[in-house]
């Protein structure tokens, strides 16, 4: 075991699978020479050479165009699109090609891609480094879309992903990088060495995708949440005194609908959270989910808390997020009926 | 056109003031006052000011995530700027857009863009637009190495070509794109020779000499409003800060900034042409200097000082009219 922060266990992914598969290699937009704006790829092109982990242009529709050429034949290219916001020119090859050259080969060819971006805000982003694109990914059937929420996970989930044969979107909350952020924007930055989900193993292990973890068991609300609304969904229940259970959904597709039915089914209330825009966004696939699901064991109406339905805005950087205000308020609500 | 001294000393001072701009921006970002992400243009003035003094409000231009040194040059108010990258209610797009989304429409400035490759396509809409609505104004977008390869700008280039558009391409070659390097990432170098091959006129000059990128913009700008189509002008040029404010430049020499700001500064460059041509004096230039430092200090000190936009401004335009 090691202390990581989310970089180096992601950094740590790579490498091991680098380094048990001669067709895993790594590409994108400075992952090699510079090894990554948020050195996530630092010193993979070093130990691996030039032709296993390669920078490309600027050039997103290309690069994972070139990817799901590669993955038809018999290469596993882990990409990184250097934010999420910059991967919609490649939306169209992700929705076009990756997500259904299995289905329309009839079985014959099929891509497994892991295309890593990072994404979400608390970082000052603005509207062209903040945004989360999750439910554009979800809605599109044959792509995977998994969001880790700590180095463990991060690792396991990532050599999960490389090694499933359908292509996966992976995307890193970049929040948590560094450390855990549970939304408290004004409190000092806490490392990840003092979190013990930074204790990851160096070698070789899986985080199966579609299964999600109860982070803290509870009997009053369920509360669904990835990525950074991990921490702060963690926080509000701590500090609002209501007995939450929060779940780490880990992969939104596939999404665990047990984990999430049998708890439901136990507290009777839902609260959901994401960072993303609140019109389509996961929560109202959740939301239905949920309420098909566990329509007569529910006390009170599902709540969402979301980003709003905006671009991100540089000047309201902890109005747009969600911290544990809004997610206290929402916990309240619930248990009033 | 022959530039008057007049209008010298207006180019003077709008790359001075794009200097002492970025420069300033540099300390207050390393000191924790400016919230969000910048990138500096400082070392790359005379490309955007030596186009845009070829071009008045009427006209158009796109720009980058680099994008402070264009809208000065396009006249943009300095201290609306500058409250916009503090986030404050009364900057230029009401704190909502910040350093890589500034915007102006009375200035014929589209906007900066967060998105590489994101600008070129616009500027063709807008010198369609301009054509169509016979404005008589041409389109410049300024984007840089990086962005020269992205397909939209290849769909941009080819569909200007197509509809003999009055819009100009400025790429801005400063040598990388982000951290790696044009000499890898640019498969054929010449981003000139590239845009030629869309059907259109390509030519390279020095982007640190002021004089030779207004010459380069004229004859673009003449034949966009003659209707005779788009061109090309790759400005070959240095940037003298990282790719983002906290960027380790891991991948530059150690002494590669020292020296380019030795031999390629286009602010020494052009006050030694005009002064030794007796063209400007030294004393006009300084007073410049000092007019642009004070400028630069009150525009912090009051962005410093302003409110941020309230909680309604936060859902309005999203859209133009909402049930």
């Amino acid at each position: 075991m090691a202390t990581m922060t989310m970089i180096q266990a992601l950094n740590s992914a790579m490498d091991v699978m680098m380094e048990r598969d001669p067709n895993v290699l790594v590409m994108g937009e400075d992952v090699g020479y510079f090894g990554g704006v948020f050195r996530v790829t630092e010193g993979l092109q070093k130990k691996y050479g030039l032709t296993r982990c390669f920078d490309t242009p600027i050039a997103e529709g290309g690069i994972v165009a070139t990817a799901i050429g590669m993955g038809a034949y018999g290469i596993r290219p882990v990409v990184e699109i250097q934010f999420a916001d910059y991967i919609f020119p490649a939306y169209d090859q992700l929705v076009s090609e990756a997500a259904r050259i299995r289905y329309r080969s009839g079985g014959e060819f099929w891509c497994p891609i892991t295309v890593r971006s990072p994404y979400g805000g608390g970082i000052f982003g603005g509207q062209t480094h903040s945004q989360s694109p999750e439910a554009i990914f979800a809605h599109v059937s044959g792509l995977k879309t998994v969001i880790p929420s700590n180095p463990y996970d991060a690792k396991g989930l990532l050599i999960a992903s490389i090694e499933d044969d359908d292509p996966v979107i992976f995307l890193e909350p970049k929040r948590l990088y560094n450390g855990p952020f549970n939304g408290h924007h004004e409190e000092a930055v806490v490392p990840w060495s003092q979190h013990p989900m930074s204790e990851v193993p160096e070698d070789h292990y899986v985080v199966p995708l579609g299964k999600a973890k109860i982070v803290r068991e509870g009997g009053d609300v369920t509360v669904l949440a990835y990525g950074t609304m991990v921490h702060v969904a963690l926080a509000a229940v701590a500090e609002s005194g209501i007995d939450g259970e929060v779940i780490d959904l880990r992969t939104i597709v596939p999404v665990d609908i047990e984990a999430i039915v049998a708890s439901v089914k136990k507290t009777g209330r839902c609260v959901i959270v994401h960072e993303a825009t609140r019109t389509a966004g996961f929560g109202a696939e959740l939301s239905a989910l949920v309420q098909e699901n566990c329509f007569y064991h529910l006390e009170a109406p599902i709540e969402r808390v979301t980003g709003y339905d905006t671009p991100y805005p540089h000047a309201f950087e902890w109005e747009y997020f969600v911290g544990p205000a809004r997610v206290i308020a929402a916990l309240e609500r619930v248990m009033e009926d | 056109m022959q530039l008057s001294r007049d209008d010298l000393l207006e180019a003077y001072r709008r790359m001075r003031t794009i200097r002492a701009f970025e420069d300033r921006i540099h300390e207050e970002f390393a000191a924790g006052e400016i919230p969000g992400f910048v990138h500096l243009y400082a070392g790359q003035e005379a490309c955007a000011v030596g186009m845009c003094m070829n071009l008045d409000d009427n006209d158009v231009i796109g720009s980058t995530h680099r994008g402070h040194g264009h809208c000065i040059a396009k006249g943009c108010d300095v201290t609306g700027m500058m409250h916009e990258i503090f986030g404050k209610a009364d900057g230029l797009c009401g704190g909502k857009g910040g350093s890589m989304h500034i915007a102006d429409l009375d200035k014929g400035m589209l906007g900066a863009n967060g998105i590489v490759g994101g600008n070129p396509p616009l500027a063709v809409g807008a010198a369609l637009a301009a054509r169509n609505l016979k404005t008589g104004g041409v389109a410049v977008s300024f984007a840089g190495d990086g962005s020269s390869n992205q397909g939209t700008t290849f769909e941009a280039m080819n569909l200007a070509v197509v509809l003999k558009l009055p819009v100009i391409f400025v790429i801005e070659n400063n040598g990388y794109g982000e951290g790696t390097g044009v000499d890898y990432a640019v498969g054929c170098k010449d981003i000139a020779a590239r845009a030629a091959a869309f059907g259109m006129p390509g030519t390279h000059v020095d982007g640190s000499d002021f004089f030779a990128v207004y010459e380069a913009s004229r004859e673009a700008v003449e034949r966009a409003r003659a209707g005779e189509g788009p061109s090309a002008i790759e400005m070959r040029i240095t940037r003298f800060y990282g790719h983002f404010e906290g960027d380790p430049q891991l991948y530059r020499a150690d002494d590669e900034v020292e020296t380019l700001k030795r031999d390629f500064d286009c602010l020494k460059k052009f006050r030694a042409r005009v002064t030794e041509a007796s063209l400007l004096e030294a004393d006009q230039l300084n007073a410049v200097d000092d007019q642009v430092a004070r400028l630069i200090d009150d525009a912090v000190r009051t962005a410093k000082a302003a409110p941020y936009p309230g909680p309604d401004a936060l859902e309005r335009d999203v859209y133009v009219s909402y049930p």
